[in-house]
């Protein structure tokens, strides 16, 4: 075991009165990703299980890479789909080694991957470098671990980006998520936002152009593509399924943010979660409930105005971001209510809250970010209520 | 009906006092650390607003406005310069009922408020919401039910924050920003959760 002996040879340095004292976290996380840590729980009560926070950060990275792959892929088959027809071709250093390693053929896998991940690759490399960046400095300043949480975070932020994103825009977005919406509170496990949801609402409100629109779907300048979604509100469900079939929907050839395209390869990943129970059931059954229910309730109202009232429940689960919010996104243990009947409330006000604004507010078409934000705001008072009812239930069993 | 309902739901959250015009922040933060607390001020708030807005409406739309005192016989006589002065007069009388009221029936609230319950008398939502009605023209019945609307959605907003602050008792805040420093972000935070309204029109 060489590699453990270097480590064990280095650690004098960054213990307590060693000449890198100050950099002891970055050691302890570069040890405890290659090595399990041996020390366990000293306090009295303690579950006593394989599972920890370490593992289910790695598990919910994992499992968001069918959606990753898939997703790269698809920015690759969108833009070359659209090159093919116009002729044209990708300028600097993504030309040149486009030009290099494929080509721009929509039909061959490859160069459709490739393609992609040369969009892909920069915004993730970015976000992981800034965003762990702020993380090791507040670790090293407030001299908390540097943890896998960050995975996942920095993930989650890179697939719900728009293809054509700045990267310096990534680099504000993710600072502003990890800052502000976490490390201020203390850290992974203590903030109440979801900080991949955090750090892209703030680009979206204070970047519109780069976000929204029609333009930033297809990473072809110039050209613009709506989604799905804003076809609705725009022109109604005929004109999407002129454009899409609910198949080619599920599936995930349609323009969006990288990542929220393919609701099977989510399906995937997040049918692992569920299974590992990392991501709570009862959240996503409550998400899928709440949206259901409203948009068969806007149905069978109808309206002459808006054409968005017409979309079945079916296109709302494939379309935008609904089935990544669902799996990924609601399900973050930390911003979520934490009481059982929490769970199921807070899954339904999603559910309801992205329904409301896709339909009722022509402002966002898209509404699964900011619904997910607004549970996240009512979550702890959600638990609040069922841990009261909870004392005040067994409190009457006393007397 | 439905013109009185999208109003209420407009007050209460596109509008929302505390968290879209961030009026009344000084109660907002000090009374959000416990949610029993601020759900008594939160019904303290919606009824003096509920109370306060109407009356306010009367007394513009028959004493101040432009030729409102037609009924006395002048016409031309506009006061609508004593606005301000009239509406915090009124406010402040009914905070004080609603005091003497709570000191009687409802002393644990009333002890729970402490100060905080005088101190509604100039808590920014409430002279807002009648500075509101004013300029958006209210009549009678949106005046009540505006004053109904911005009451609950001031209550809710505090009542959530209660909720995050109870529960940011367990966080790890940086020295410097213990206390109200974080409180300002989280109200930050929360608000641009309530963006997903921004925009709605009913």
């Amino acid at each position: 075991m060489g590699l453990r002996k270097i480590l064990d040879n280095m650690e004098h340095h960054f213990q307590e009165g060693g000449r890198y004292q100050s950099w002891y976290p970055l050691y302890e996380a570069l040890d405890t990703m290659l090595y399990s840590p041996g020390s366990v729980t000293r306090s009295s009560a303690h579950v006593r299980d394989g599972i920890d926070l370490k593992r289910i950060m790695i598990s919910v990275w994992l499992c968001a890479f069918p959606a990753m792959f898939y997703g790269m892929y698809n920015l690759g088959f969108q833009a070359n789909d659209v090159l093919a027809a116009t002729g044209g071709e990708v300028g600097g250093w993504r030309g040149s080694l486009i030009a290099t390693f494929g080509g721009y053929d929509a039909s061959s896998l490859w160069d459709c991957f490739w393609f992609g991940a040369l969009y892909f690759v920069p915004i993730y490399f970015v976000t992981f470098v800034v965003g762990g960046f702020w993380e090791v400095l507040f670790a090293m300043k407030r001299g908390h671990e540097v943890n896998e949480g960050f995975f996942v975070t920095s993930i989650l932020f890179a697939l719900i980006c728009p293809p054509d994103l700045p990267l310096w825009q990534v680099a504000l977005g993710i600072s502003f998520g990890v800052v502000i919406g976490k490390e201020v509170f203390g850290g992974t496990g203590k903030n109440f936002l979801n900080p991949a949801l955090t750090g892209r609402a703030f680009l979206y409100f204070a970047y519109p152009a780069q976000i929204s629109g029609d333009a930033v779907w297809v990473a072809v300048d110039g050209y613009t593509s709506a989604t799905p979604l804003s076809v609705v509100a725009a022109e109604g469900m005929t004109a999407v399924q002129s454009q899409w079939t609910w198949m080619e929907a599920f599936l995930g050839a349609m323009p969006g943010s990288i990542g929220e395209t393919s609701t099977l390869a989510i399906l995937i990943g997040g049918a692992a979660l569920l299974l590992m129970r990392i991501a709570s059931w009862r959240i996503v059954a409550g998400v899928f409930l709440g949206m259901v229910a409203l948009s068969t309730l806007f149905n069978m109202v109808g309206s002459d105005t808006n054409l968005a009232f017409a979309m079945p429940w079916y296109w709302h689960l494939v379309t935008g971001g609904f089935a990544f919010g669902m799996m990924f996104m609601a399900t973050d243990p930390v911003s979520a209510a934490m009481t059982n009947t929490g769970k199921w409330a807070y899954g339904i006000l999603i559910g309801l809250m992205a329904v409301l604004i896709r339909v009722m507010n022509p402002a966002f078409p898209e509404g699964m970010m900011l619904a997910i934000l607004f549970a996240n705001i009512f979550a702890p008072l959600m638990d609040h209520f069922v841990v009261q009812a909870n004392i005040k239930r067994r409190l009457a069993r006393v007397q | 009906m439905e013109h009185y309902l999208s109003l209420f739901i407009r007050a209460v959250f596109i509008e929302n006092m505390a968290l879209a015009f961030f009026l009344g922040m000084c109660t907002f933060l000090a009374i959000s650390k416990k949610v029993q607390a601020a759900i008594g001020l939160g019904i303290a708030v919606v009824v003096v607003l509920t109370i306060t807005v109407p009356v306010n409406n009367l007394i513009y739309n028959y004493l101040l406005a432009d030729g409102a005192l037609a009924w006395a016989g002048m016409p031309d006589v506009d006061l609508s310069f004593l606005g301000l002065l009239s509406y915090i007069g009124v406010i402040a009388a009914i905070v004080q009922i609603m005091e003497m009221f709570l000191d009687k029936f409802v002393p644990a609230l009333y002890n729970a408020l402490g100060v905080f319950l005088p101190l509604i008398t100039v808590n920014c939502a409430i002279l807002g919401a009648s500075l509101f009605m004013v300029e958006r023209d209210y009549s009678f019945g949106e005046s009540v039910v505006f004053g109904a609307g911005a009451g609950v959605g001031w209550a809710l907003a505090i009542v959530a924050l209660a909720g995050i602050r109870e529960r940011l008792k367990y966080s790890d805040v940086p020295h410097g920003l213990q206390g109200l420093g974080i409180t300002f972000i989280t109200v930050g935070l929360m608000s641009l959760g309530f963006m997903s309204f921004g925009g709605i029109d009913i």
